[in-house]
């Protein structure tokens, strides 16, 4: 008599990658717009990126039911935030805030591979990336989702800092202009795309920096 | 005022058919300072009075903002309308987490109400001290509502709450009519009423609070220079005296000093439950 097993999952993946690069003053935040199941497109034109606050926008792959979730739950909390405190998340207070809120749901968790980014309390750029329980680090860029794997050795190359002594991870900001780093995250895109199969036909670029929340969309491959 | 024999809990109805706790609670709003709200199709302006208790101290807030497109003015204890505004945020919330979309003014104050009817009717509660004027929008357009601490609640076109309010009430019944139109002059009747309610007092920007809620346009509070701007504004543009017609017995025209000898301190007296 063996063990029954599961018939059905309460997850699914929907495939997906997303970027995030931190500048001295911008931050730059990428996913593409793919939606898929299995080796079906369910989409093209799905984004995976919210602001969730003046200074925080977050992009998340993996199963969207769940991201969506967690951006719902995340958006409620940050308005009770601004009711008590009378202003807005700080994005490092809101990288907390997603952690605990992953954790959470440690022994049912969010499929959902995240990053966030945004401009800390002194208007620098930072990037905070995450696993889907919680675990996370602020770092100087990072990649997460399908097209990860692909990714990260690319943008290890670019932007790493030659030794962790030097200069750690988390104090890490590119020293790229703002459009340099739109341009490597479209070259990352760009090359993942042609890869990956859960990765293609558009990416949708938000860049935040001191005038405000700008985005920009470049088409990639639909194959 | 009335002590008697039946008003030691709220489980005990007088022989007259009165719950005089309920009442008491409703005697606690009317102590508490002037609230105002006004309404026309597009906006809902609230207004209050701001007294701090002494030179050194802060004054209380008495106008919450519950989302973006509603707000609250209180009158009577603040304590219990700061909880009560804590509430109606919750609610607000929960329900644009479900629905994704606002909460709808009218089903939000009878939420209210049903809350505020619990403690009239438990012998281990007590009536809420605060009357509440929640201002809003929804697709059904513009609303102001009065909850009260019996669980009444009823929509106006404006009202005021708290000491002094039936002069600022009086104001309102005579222009309400016109409140259909343009946002600045809504805010402008709402200073008004306010001022009727300061019996003389020198109106400025660091005792009254406004904020407003409209078609495109979140909650906010007015700003102080903002709304010391306007009060100069309309102050300028000569006393509007707000006593045209003869047959109100409490207007005096001027705007500054002269103690405008409003004849009527009788914002009180009514019968209770008269709200």
């Amino acid at each position: 008599m063996t063990k029954q097993q599961a018939n059905w999952s309460p997850y699914d993946n929907n495939g997906g990658t997303c970027v995030a690069i931190a500048g001295a003053n911008y931050c730059v935040i990428a996913a593409d717009t793919r939606m898929s199941t299995g080796y079906n497109i369910l989409t093209r034109d799905y984004s995976k990126i919210i602001q969730l606050a003046d200074k925080s926008v977050m992009a998340s792959s993996g199963f969207q039911a769940d991201v969506r979730a967690l951006q719902k739950v995340l958006a409620a909390r940050h308005l009770i935030y601004q009711h008590q405190h009378n202003k807005q998340m700080s994005c490092p207070a809101m990288a907390q805030l997603l952690s605990n809120t992953l954790y959470y749901k440690r022994f049912f968790p969010y499929y959902a591979f995240n990053v966030l980014g945004g401009l800390d309390n002194e208007g620098k750029g930072c990037v905070f990336t995450y696993d889907a329980v919680g675990s996370y680090e602020r770092v100087g860029y990072s990649s997460q989702g399908s097209g990860a794997t692909l990714i990260t050795p690319f943008l290890d190359n670019q932007l790493k800092s030659p030794s962790p002594l030097l200069l750690p991870a988390k104090d890490a900001v590119t020293p790229l202009s703002e459009s340099e780093a739109i341009d490597l995250v479209k070259t990352c895109f760009a090359s993942a795309t042609e890869r990956d199969i859960y990765t293609g036909d558009k990416v949708e670029i938000v860049i935040l920096n001191a005038s405000g929340i700008r985005r920009e969309y470049m088409e990639l491959r639909k194959d | 005022m009335f002590r008697n024999q039946y008003d030691t809990d709220v489980t005990t109805w007088s022989p007259a058919g009165r719950l005089f706790q309920v009442e008491y609670a409703m005697e606690a709003v009317k102590q508490g300072s002037a609230a105002i709200g006004l309404r026309s199709k597009t906006h809902v302006v609230l207004a209050c009075v701001n007294k701090a208790s002494s030179e050194l101290s802060s004054h209380q807030k008495k106008i919450f903002k519950v989302d973006d497109h509603i707000g609250v003015a209180i009158a009577g204890l603040t304590a219990d309308g700061r909880v009560l505004s804590r509430y109606l945020r919750n609610e607000c919330i929960n329900y644009s987490y479900t629905y994704e979309s606002s909460l709808p003014v009218g089903r939000l104050v009878v939420q209210l109400a049903d809350k505020a009817q619990v403690c009239t009717q438990r012998s281990w509660k007590r009536p809420y001290g605060v009357g509440l004027l929640v201002g809003g929008l929804d697709e059904s357009g513009a609303h102001l509502y009065y909850n009260c601490p019996s669980g009444n609640y009823f929509e106006y076109q404006a009202f005021a709450i708290g000491s002094r309010s039936q002069a600022a009430k009086t104001y309102l019944e005579r222009k309400f009519e016109g409140f259909m139109d343009a946002r600045e002059d809504l805010i402008k009747d709402a200073l008004f009423a306010l001022r009727e309610t300061l019996q003389g007092e020198k109106l400025t920007s660091s005792i009254c609070t406004i904020a407003i809620v409209g078609v495109g346009e979140a909650f906010h509070i007015l700003d102080q220079e903002t709304v010391q701007a306007l009060i100069d504004e309309f102050e300028i543009v000569g006393e509007e005296p707000p006593a045209d017609e003869a047959a109100t017995p409490d207007q005096s025209s001027d705007a500054e000093p002269g103690p405008a000898d409003q004849g009527t301190p009788s914002d009180q007296g009514a019968t209770p439950m008269d709200i």
